[in-house]
């Protein structure tokens, strides 16, 4: 198998080719999103979204602001069970297996799909009890274990240096930027195969930026990542595939999904063109 | 520049009118609270002793001292406290973090809770009266005057518990629930932690409302001033003694006003205890 037999779909929403990852022909999809609305209170946020995410790639969300890019990734890994008023309809498919499946455990799920959220979210307790935290809920109690993957994810986001003599302050002591970090670390800790980051590095400066954006490289083709940024030359920097979302009446739309270059590049809808040379948005 | 001036020195004046006005009203505070504590330690202290705290009351409490009401009142704070505090502190977990908070249920709890927090405490006592004493057959006692003030005691826990369970980040929820945390774990781990200060400063308000509680007892644990063998005696509170020695015994002043001094140092050392506690609680979690 090789990838020059790869066939190029890319131009429906549904199948494109691997671009980078585990050298395979047909690229797998991890999360397969059908028929996506979102409601919240009876309002529309997001209106029909069905796209494919492949394993072990980067995929981009750009979109203007309230274009329902954070309510996406919620739907993915059910987290919009837990808003009040807040109602889905379609099909999610994570390793093809349906989500909203009675089977299907929200606990399981969201170890397998893990989260980081917009704004740095660490609990007001100790670094090391941030990280400890969810592996001890997990099943992983053995203490040296929790401290090698502790330590490990640390380094894994550049934390470490900075923080492994005081891993007993609490967790709110750090700056915005390491707060963040420490949320990545907290959410690779678990080892999960999914990662959606809602915009991880607005709150970082340019430094931290790039150790994230370098460890998401590094994440590319072990994990599956879909990641919200606005800043475009970043998805270009980094994104395998990119989706672009755009609010068309009331309720967010998906424009255009394709592989990063395409659309960057050539771009087969104005509304891209316009967002991705910066004219509209 | 020049007629910007007065806009800027009536800025400021009214900004110091402001603090002013806040520093006064502190001032009258403080002033109100150490005014009565002077009253009382001026009126009491010379009639307060060891012996005044270790003795049971004689001739009606003009001599002799409350030994078996200090040991009355605390254990009818003990079955207040034990029985409401599970109680009201499941309803507030019940009531902020599973059931949405316009659903009817819960608007039904809530006014229920609402109600009860307003009704007046000699209302309390002759239900009290009525069930425990009499349809419970639990007579005078120390156990019905304590369940009674466990039904007084449930509206201020539960909306204090609640609105302490309300002011923890939905943030914490939402990035626990991401983690994979099922809900008993966030709310064991993360957010009873958090509420803690507010749960325990409700647990204060309400044993101060219970410790300076006289109508409610009077109907059900009554005000006989012996020394109580078991839950089932009756028992005098202090607040009723302190109110029987000023009210119905001529003479009683003295040491009235000595066991309003030792009411009002307990209900200051469990405000400083608990503070103390929830700073306490609030620091380990950090740590571990
Ligand atoms: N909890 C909520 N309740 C009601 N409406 C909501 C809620 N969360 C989001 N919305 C609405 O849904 C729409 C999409 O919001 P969303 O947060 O998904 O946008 P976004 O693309 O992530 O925006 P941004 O780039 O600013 O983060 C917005 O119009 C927003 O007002
Ligand atoms: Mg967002």
């Amino acid at each position: 198998m090789n990838s020059s037999q790869c066939t190029d779909k890319s131009d429906t929403f549904t199948l494109g080719p691997l671009e980078a990852g585990p050298v395979c022909c047909d690229p797998q999809p991890a999360i397969q999103v059908r028929n996506l609305s979102l409601l919240y209170d009876g309002k529309a946020a997001l209106d029909k979204v069905t796209l494919d995410i492949f394993q072990g790639c980067i995929t981009a969300l750009i979109g203007p602001s309230g274009c329902g890019k954070t309510s996406f990734l919620s739907a993915i890994n059910r987290l919009t069970d837990l808003i009040p008023g807040c109602h889905v309809t379609g099909k999610i498919l994570v390793h093809n297996q349906d989500i909203h499946h009675p089977d299907t455990h929200a606990q399981t799920l969201r170890r397998q799909v893990g989260m980081v959220f917009q704004k740095p979210t660490p609990f007001p307790l100790s670094i090391r009890r941030n990280l400890s935290l969810p592996l001890n809920e997990h099943g992983i109690t053995q203490k040296t274990e929790v401290a090698a993957i502790t330590e490990h994810v640390l380094r894994d986001v550049g934390l470490w240096d900075e923080v492994h003599d005081r891993l007993d302050a609490s967790a709110l002591s750090l700056s915005g930027g390491q707060q963040q970090r420490l949320c990545i670390a907290r959410a690779l800790a678990l080892k999960p195969q999914i990662l959606l980051m809602d915009e991880p590095c607005s709150a970082l400066d340019p430094l931290a930026s790039g150790i994230v954006e370098d460890l998401i490289c590094r994440l590319r083709g072990r994990y599956t990542i879909v990641i919200v940024t606005h800043n475009l030359a970043q998805a270009r920097r980094i994104a395998n595939y990119a989706a672009f979302f755009w609010v068309s009446g009331r309720a967010g739309q998906l424009i255009e999904f394709g592989r990063c270059q395409h659309i960057f590049e050539s771009p087969s809808h104005e509304l891209t063109a316009a967002y991705v040379n910066g004219v509209r948005g | 520049m020049r007629e910007t001036t007065p806009v800027h020195t009536r800025k400021v004046l009214r900004d110091r009118g402001v603090q002013l006005l806040i520093y006064a009203s502190v001032l009258l505070i403080s002033t109100v609270f150490i005014w009565i504590l002077a009253d009382l330690v001026r009126g009491g202290l010379a009639h307060l002793s060891w012996e005044f705290l270790m003795e049971s009351p004689r001739d009606a409490g003009r001599t002799g001292g409350i030994a078996s009401i200090l040991v009355s009142t605390l254990l009818i704070l003990l079955v207040a406290v034990l029985t409401a505090v599970p109680i009201a502190w499941t309803t507030a977990i019940l009531l902020a973090e599973f059931i949405a908070v316009d659903s009817a249920f819960g608007k039904a709890v809530r006014f229920s809770l609402h109600v009860l927090a307003g009704v007046p405490s000699i209302v309390f006592g002759l239900f009290g009266n009525a069930f425990f004493s009499i349809y419970l057959g639990l007579g005078f006692s120390i156990l019905s005057g304590g369940l009674t003030l466990a039904c007084m005691l449930l509206p201020i826990l539960a909306s204090t518990a609640e609105a302490g369970l309300r002011t923890v980040p939905n943030a914490y929820r939402m990035s626990a629930s991401a983690l994979g945390l099922t809900r008993t774990a966030t709310l064991v781990h993360l957010i009873l932690p958090a509420a803690a200060p507010v749960l325990a400063a409700g647990l204060l308000l309400g044993i101060g409302r219970a410790l300076a509680e006289t109508a409610a007892l009077l109907f059900t644990s009554g005000y006989v001033d012996r020394m109580p063998d078991s839950l089932l005696d009756s028992g005098r509170a202090l607040a009723l003694h302190i109110f029987d020695l000023s009210m119905n015994v001529p003479g009683g002043d003295m040491p009235a006003y000595a066991s309003a001094l030792v009411l009002v140092s307990l209900l200051l050392c469990i405000n400083i205890l608990a503070m103390k506690f929830a700073y306490g609680l609030q620091r380990r979690k950090i740590r571990t």
